[in-house]
């Protein structure tokens, strides 16, 4: 423990400017990833296990194409589209297999995925840690704001995930397609008896959620170092958040995921070996007094 | 498939017996053969090998069975059992190293210990349904976790416990000689399972069915549901932590993975291979996975790959643990020839 480096770092403009940066940085992606999961969870009463792979995956892809293109564009595409492609094929051939199943098949087939993908990467791309590189872009001075450093690439991470997170917002709440994915939330055979295909919803929302997870890696590719498994600890991560925020809801998992952001980044600094324990022991706080999370809705 | 799911539940076997005291001695005089053959099994086959898989498969076994009580009887889904699994390593190993007590001593106050932490911890989770009450106790489990890595003056970090358990004789035994710590797993194994089934098979065990199946209906005739899920949450603990520090004297050590959720993880999917409908279901799970898991390291650097598409078969394929699908294949071709 080591509360004088907080208490330090409060006082002083710089170190909170860049405390609080990273934790907007690790909180951004960590909302990229559960909101897909709180998505998945909310319309199709899954609880994805295997989600952390497509963020590897969209990792991964970035990579691979960066270092074949060039192009940081291109590598952000594959990263989204190769991961939502992938998030469609595991949906509809294997995961529809089992609705209806209990519970513990659904977790189960996940089980299974997590330990074959990472086996897959360990296949394709090696073992050993690799790193994507920042791109030429953005290899510039980074900005003083206060006193603390902000590198450019952050503020376009930043960026682009709140963009995602408003462009989700406003799809679910406004358009067309946003209302028949939450009347499918809310009621499947309602939807279905009105004619409309709720394999295609739920194929595309599994596709959408895994392409956001996909985002989230091809974001994290150049500031991040690459392994098979990196999936499984932002996966942990990400349970916490749509926990925390409440189980299905976009909103919970945007506040959720600054919080989570924010114990890591300074708790971090007061707590270097316990940082995890602190965002579990938040968790256990938030579950044991709102136990549907804290904007969550009590389910019947 | 439709078909196989509404059969889920309650198959032949849950039948409530009334004779319960022949029941019992019959149980026991089982229990009592199964340990005999165990312990002479050494002087049949001397090999190392073969010692070391039944002690880990004690382990792990009481551990599972100890998980079915929630996940397959009680329908608690508990994702944080594995650090009940770590507690038991760790706090017999500790106090081994710490306290020179005798080893009985220690491991009925690592149980006590157990106790203590299981009955605050499940106070806080079993009012919690469902996904929820996984969640939470995947939280705790990491909290548990998080706390070995970063007590390292206490528990050695990441590095774990090392330096060796002292194992002193006691009563006569000693657990150092490879054959005292076979035929003594043996026993706290069969021990263990004897008394997991008598507590299954309790008035108590039907009670845990019926709020596995109607947890609504049980309260309305007047049964305490926190109550009955809390206890059978502190008694699958003790259990679990009898299997750690199996472990623990297996291994000579803690490591902080005893406590990591994976172990959980594995778990769960013991259960589901070996089937949770059955009582001796985990126990065949964890033969089968242990076999699984020595066999495909040996061949394939991949064993995830392999691992994942057996299991990928008894979810997608049988949709049940081997001994529920032997089971119902059993009972279905029974009925079919009787008429």
């Amino acid at each position: 423990m080591d509360l004088d480096a907080l208490t330090g770092c409060l006082a002083s403009s710089a170190c909170l400017v860049t405390q609080t940066t990273s934790g907007f940085i690790i909180g951004m992606l960590l909302f990229l990833v559960a909101v897909g999961l709180t998505l998945i969870f909310g319309v199709l009463k899954v609880v994805n296990f295997s989600h952390g792979a497509f963020y590897m995956f969209g990792a991964y892809f970035a990579m691979s194409a960066y270092q074949l293109t060039g192009s940081f564009a291109l590598a952000m595409l594959c990263g989204a589209a190769g991961t939502a492609l992938l998030g469609l094929i595991f949906e509809r051939v294997f995961m529809s297999r089992v609705y209806g199943a209990d519970v513990l098949m659904q977790l189960l087939v996940c089980y299974a995925f997590v330990l074959i993908f990472d086996d897959v990467v360990r296949m394709i791309w090696g073992p050993e840690f690799k790193s994507m590189g920042m791109p030429a872009a953005f290899q510039v001075a980074p900005l003083f704001i206060a006193g603390g450093v902000v590198p450019p690439y952050y503020l376009l991470l930043i960026g682009v995930a709140l963009a995602a997170a408003v462009i989700l917002g406003l799809g679910l709440a406004r358009t067309r397609i946003g209302k028949v994915i939450r009347a499918a939330a809310h009621n499947p055979g309602m939807v279905s008896a009105l004619g409309i295909n709720t394999g295609v919803i739920y194929g595309g929302v599994f596709a959408l959620g895994g392409m956001l997870a996909g985002l989230a890696g091809a974001l994290a590719a150049p500031v991040r170092s690459l392994t098979p498994g990196m999936g499984f600890s932002i996966l942990i991560e990400s349970f916490i958040v749509t926990v925390i925020g409440g189980m299905g809801s976009i909103l919970g998992a945007l506040i959720g995921a600054i919080l989570i952001g924010m114990i890591r980044s300074f708790g971090s600094l007061g707590f270097p070996l316990f940082t995890e324990g602190l965002m579990y022991l938040f968790m256990v706080i938030v579950l044991v007094s709102r136990p549907t999370g804290l904007f969550g809705k009590e389910v019947a | 498939m439709t078909e196989l799911q509404a059969e889920q539940g309650t198959p032949a076997l849950d039948v409530p017996r009334t004779e319960a005291k022949p029941r019992r001695n019959r149980d026991a005089l089982i229990a009592l053969a199964v340990f005999i053959v165990l312990a002479l099994l050494p002087m049949v086959f001397s090999s190392k090998l073969l010692l070391d898989f039944v002690i880990r498969c004690a382990a792990y076994g009481l551990f599972a069975t100890s998980l079915n009580l929630l996940v397959g009887y009680t329908g608690l889904i508990s994702f944080g059992h594995g650090m009940f699994f770590g507690l038991g390593a760790y706090g017999f190993g500790l106090m081994m190293q710490k306290t020179g007590v005798p080893i009985p001593v220690a491991f009925v106050a690592t149980l006590a210990i157990t106790f203590v932490i299981a009955l605050v911890i499940g106070a806080i989770c079993v009012r919690l349904k469902e996904i929820y009450f996984a969640f939470v106790t995947l939280a705790f489990q990491m909290l548990i976790h998080s706390t070995i890595l970063s007590w390292v003056s206490l528990t050695g970090g990441d590095q774990g416990l090392r330096g060796g358990i002292p194992r002193p004789p006691f009563w006569g035994i000693d657990l150092s000689n490879h054959l005292h710590l076979y035929v003594a797993s043996c026993a706290l194994l069969v021990t263990g399972l004897f008394l997991m089934h008598q507590i299954a098979q309790s008035p108590f065990g039907y009670t845990l069915r019926m709020i596995r199946d109607n947890a609504t209906r049980a309260s309305f005739i007047g049964i305490d549901v926190w109550r009955a899920k809390l206890t059978i949450f502190v008694l699958a603990a003790l259990f679990a932590s009898t299997g750690g520090i199996i472990m623990a004297l297996f291994v000579s050590g803690a490591y902080p993975e005893f406590a990591y959720w994976t172990i959980s993880g594995e778990g769960i999917f013991i259960n589901m291979l070996g089937g949770v409908t059955t009582f001796l279901g985990p126990m065949v799970g964890t033969v089968l996975l242990l076999i699984l898991n020595d066999t495909v390291t040996r061949w394939t650097d991949y064993h995830g790959i392999v691992l994942g598409i057996v299991i990928l078969f008894f979810a997608i394929g049988l949709r049940k643990g081997l001994m529920d699908f032997a089971v119902e294949w059993y009972a279905r071709r029974r009925d079919g020839s009787g008429t």
